[in-house]
């Protein structure tokens, strides 16, 4: 997939590019863990697919099993049951195509945060001829100027960034979020959604957000896939058409929230 | 108007040139307290006289030395505001005062009152008579130490560090590894040292081998402990960014586990030391330590002190050194951690 690309892509955010988003595909997957001797079952059938450049919103109570799904679509652990895969290619370990941004940065402490995103092209050996790209995905991010800082000299809002960029400095054709705004306060997880979400109306790639937030859902996605609890199954799929740039007051939106919440069982508390 | 509102308007130069001058004069007075000080011992040490029954070379060049430092304790003091290490010698005044106070008291109570007994306790210039007169064994006997100590730490740091790599990586070289570790690791390096002398053919390779033992252990178990310690998710980024095993190895377990690799060699630089110390004593022919047992065949306790004195400034110094080296590479944990 790198091979294929031209030499000289930065970080691949140029309209004019041709559709790059992947293709997911998951059938009925199923995946447990061994807890005490004795499996315990997180995710049972878990089947949906996810078209080129769409945004998909995984939305499920906290410990109901969708970072392990996110896990299993990264490809760091292969499922108990079922398959997964990416353009019709079976998913059967990670790859750069597919980068996590997880919900803490986890930057390396020991490392500049040019050298924490320059890690992927580092890794593949490609880092020789795309030092450019690394300092196009700190532009993109907004973090151009830091590029020497080590990470603890940086906010949550700005670490969290740089995982983007490292993330993003692969030309990956699939973004895996888990929660990654998580942990950030309210009003730097606000700017960072919109962002997010112009970010990937200037890119082409499929983008899978694993989330407990229902705004935070509706505001970003798409599609909303409502998880069960553990062990998770799909409840429904909720489509939000609304265009971009949304906004939290939208009626529609409000109304989704409720239709969203009833899915989850907590209509009565709405 | 009153006086004191006179005083207020006088222009605010004047009143930073008071302000500073009032810290430049208590650290004046500090440092020519120091001065003089050590001026005083230099005076005790060249005019009162003697114990009768003694006859100390050298005295006169003590005084001169303790001269010496009154003026340079005097200069630094006066030199105005200063740089960064002029600022942090003036600092330690107090303990340049004490220093003064120290050998003021040792040389009275020694060389001039003789009131501790000969020839357990010599007076200052004895040692540094030692120092001078003695210098070429001396320093003789450093380049065999600091040979020696080299040796065997670049081998038991090495070879340690990378078995602590191997055990926290591999499971089944920590299976074989970690029982082995556990049951020969506590015993002290120097158990070894009567049967190391006969299965090596020299004393040197003998004692390169304990002080690498000495020094391996603690590294290893603190290398193996840092690595299997890296945080799992470091490991997830860089797998999902497209990472061979040989780069997590390289690139993410050993530079996170860095900083145990360094307690572990500053605890087996501790050891190294005692096993060195000891070694030297038992088989070595050279180094400090053969030099304190030769000294205390003659009873020449001035030669021990000033054994000891170098040994203390050579330790010391050495893991100044390898503080210094660990700021340098673990730069990035400055405002992460501290020990």
């Amino acid at each position: 997939m790198v091979a294929a690309m031209p030499p000289n892509a930065a970080t691949g955010f140029s309209e004019t590019q041709p559709h790059r988003g992947a293709v997911l595909d998951v059938s009925s997957v199923s995946h447990a863990f061994e807890l005490h001797g004795r499996p315990l079952s997180v995710l049972d059938r878990i089947n949906f697919h996810v078209e080129p450049g769409e945004f998909v919103a995984l939305l499920g109570p906290s410990g109901c099993g969708k970072s392990t799904l996110l896990r299993l679509v990264a490809g760091l652990e292969p499922p108990s049951a079922g398959q997964l895969s990416m353009d019709g290619r079976h998913i059967e370990g990670p790859d750069p195509s597919r980068v996590v941004v997880f919900q803490d940065p986890t930057l390396y402490p020991w490392r500049t945060v040019w050298r924490n995103v320059a890690l992927g092209l580092e890794a593949r050996n490609l880092l020789r001829h795309r030092r450019e790209a690394v300092d196009d995905a700190l532009r993109l991010v907004g973090l151009a100027s830091f590029a020497n800082a080590y990470p603890h000299q940086l906010s949550g809002g700005m670490a969290q960034r740089a995982a983007l960029a490292r993330a993003l400095v692969n030309d990956p054709m699939l973004l895996i979020l888990d929660e990654p705004f998580g942990q950030l306060d309210s009003l730097t997880r606000i700017a960072m959604q919109a962002e997010l979400v112009s970010l990937w109306q200037r890119s082409s790639l499929t983008a899978l957000l694993v989330t407990h937030d229902v705004e935070e859902a509706l505001l970003l996605a798409g599609r909303v896939i409502v998880l069960s609890d553990r062990p998770a199954r799909i409840r429904a799929e909720v489509v939000n058409s609304q265009p971009y740039p949304r906004h939290r007051g939208d009626p529609r939106l409000v109304e989704l929230r409720r239709e969203v919440f009833a899915h989850l069982g907590l209509d009565d508390s709405w | 108007m009153t006086p004191s509102a006179l005083s207020r308007s006088a222009n605010p130069p004047m009143a930073a040139f008071r302000l500073l001058s009032a810290t430049t004069w208590r650290s004046c007075i500090r440092g020519l307290v120091g001065a003089a000080a050590w001026l005083t011992a230099a005076w005790v040490t060249a005019f009162w006289p003697d114990r009768p029954d003694t006859d100390w070379a050298y005295t006169g060049t003590l005084s001169a030395i303790f001269a010496a430092c009154a003026v340079a304790v005097a200069c630094i003091s006066l030199a105005g505001i200063g740089s960064g290490t002029l600022r942090r010698l003036r600092r330690s005044a107090p303990w340049l005062l004490a220093l003064a106070l120290f050998f003021l008291a040792w040389e009275a109570a020694t060389a001039k009152y003789g009131l501790l007994p000969l020839p357990f306790f010599p007076p200052p210039q004895a040692i540094l008579e030692v120092m001078i007169d003695d210098w070429a064994r001396l320093s003789d006997s450093i380049f065999a130490s600091l040979l020696l100590l080299a040796g065997g730490v670049a081998l038991g740091g090495s070879a340690g560090f990378l078995v602590g790599v191997a055990i926290g990586w591999s499971r089944a070289v920590g299976y074989w590894i970690h029982p082995v570790l556990r049951f020969i690791g506590p015993l002290p390096a120097t158990a070894w040292l009567p049967l190391a002398f006969f299965i090596f053919p020299s004393s040197h390779s003998a004692s390169t081998f304990l002080i690498a033992l000495a020094t391996g252990f603690p590294v290893t178990v603190l290398t193996w402990s840092g690595i299997a310690s890296v945080n799992s998710a470091y490991y997830d980024i860089a797998r999902t960014l497209g990472a061979r095993p040989s780069f997590l190895v390289l690139k993410v377990a050993i530079p996170a586990a860095m900083p145990h690799v360094f307690v572990g060699l500053f605890m087996g630089l501790g050891n190294s030391f005692a096993v060195l110390v000891v070694a030297e004593m038992l088989g070595v022919k050279s180094g400090l330590g053969w030099y304190l047992q030769w000294a205390q065949g003659w009873a020449a306790y001035a030669n021990m002190y000033a054994a000891l004195f170098i040994m203390a400034a050579v330790c010391s110094g050495l893991v100044t050194l390898l503080f210094r080296l660990r700021d340098r590479l673990l730069s990035w944990q400055r405002g992460l951690l501290r020990w």
